[in-house]
């Protein structure tokens, strides 16, 4: 799964621990999210999004190459 | 931004408080297997309380585990899960070979609960710095 999490971060000027007190998790988690190494929860990605006021969509897209085909 | 509930500062007191039940565990078992011979002379009473603060602190530690568990957030639970099935693994695996050992004389010395911990700790503490390597 793709995530824009990084951009919108840095287009508000917060940091990683920032993001990650507002979303109660850990920083190590905020990054992992970030690099792509670790998908959130749902409910993880609904406080995201509600946090960014965006739809969810627009943060997080699946990634093509993960999709099966047909 | 700001949070009731801090993540970072409710790990830290939930290390604290299991370290320091954790401590109270270990410095009450090795009371509970020292004392009786080095300072009261098997005195029953005394040793049966002495065993009951064990048991005690160890119920305060697995609560203080459970505790801290709980409050892990999505990630890092994941990271001890995958920690503690391994470990649980490696566990029931070499302490049953272990123990099959000594039963068919591949061993000569009699197998020691101690070991089977000890390897259970070192494999914990692996997959512990594995699993946070793999999401670094």
């Amino acid at each position: 799964m793709k995530n824009r999490l990084k951009v919108l971060r840095a287009e508000r000027d917060w940091t990683q621990a920032q993001l990650a007190d507002a979303l109660n998790v850990s920083r190590q988690t905020i990054n992992a999210i970030e690099k792509g190494k670790f998908d959130p929860s749902l409910p993880l990605a609904f406080k995201a999004a509600k946090l960014f006021k965006m739809p969810i969509e627009e943060i997080f897209q699946e990634d093509t190459e993960d999709v099966e085909e047909g | 931004m700001n949070k009731v509930k801090n993540y970072t500062t409710v790990n830290q007191q939930n290390t604290k408080r299991l370290m320091f039940w954790t401590a109270a565990w270990v410095i009450s078992m090795a009371i509970a297997a020292f004392a009786p011979r080095f300072i009261w002379d098997f005195n029953t009473t005394l040793t049966i309380i002495g065993v009951l603060l064990n048991i005690a602190a160890g119920l305060g530690m697995l609560l203080a585990n459970r505790q801290y568990l709980i409050d892990l957030d999505e990630m890092q639970r994941k990271i001890m899960l995958e920690a503690m099935g391994l470990t649980l693994g490696v566990g029931l695996v070499f302490g049953l070979s272990y123990e099959l050992f000594e039963d068919i004389k591949l061993i000569t010395s009699e197998p020691e609960i101690s070991h089977v911990v000890i390897v259970m700790a070192i494999t914990y503490l692996i997959a512990n710095i594995k699993g946070h390597r793999k999401y670094q």
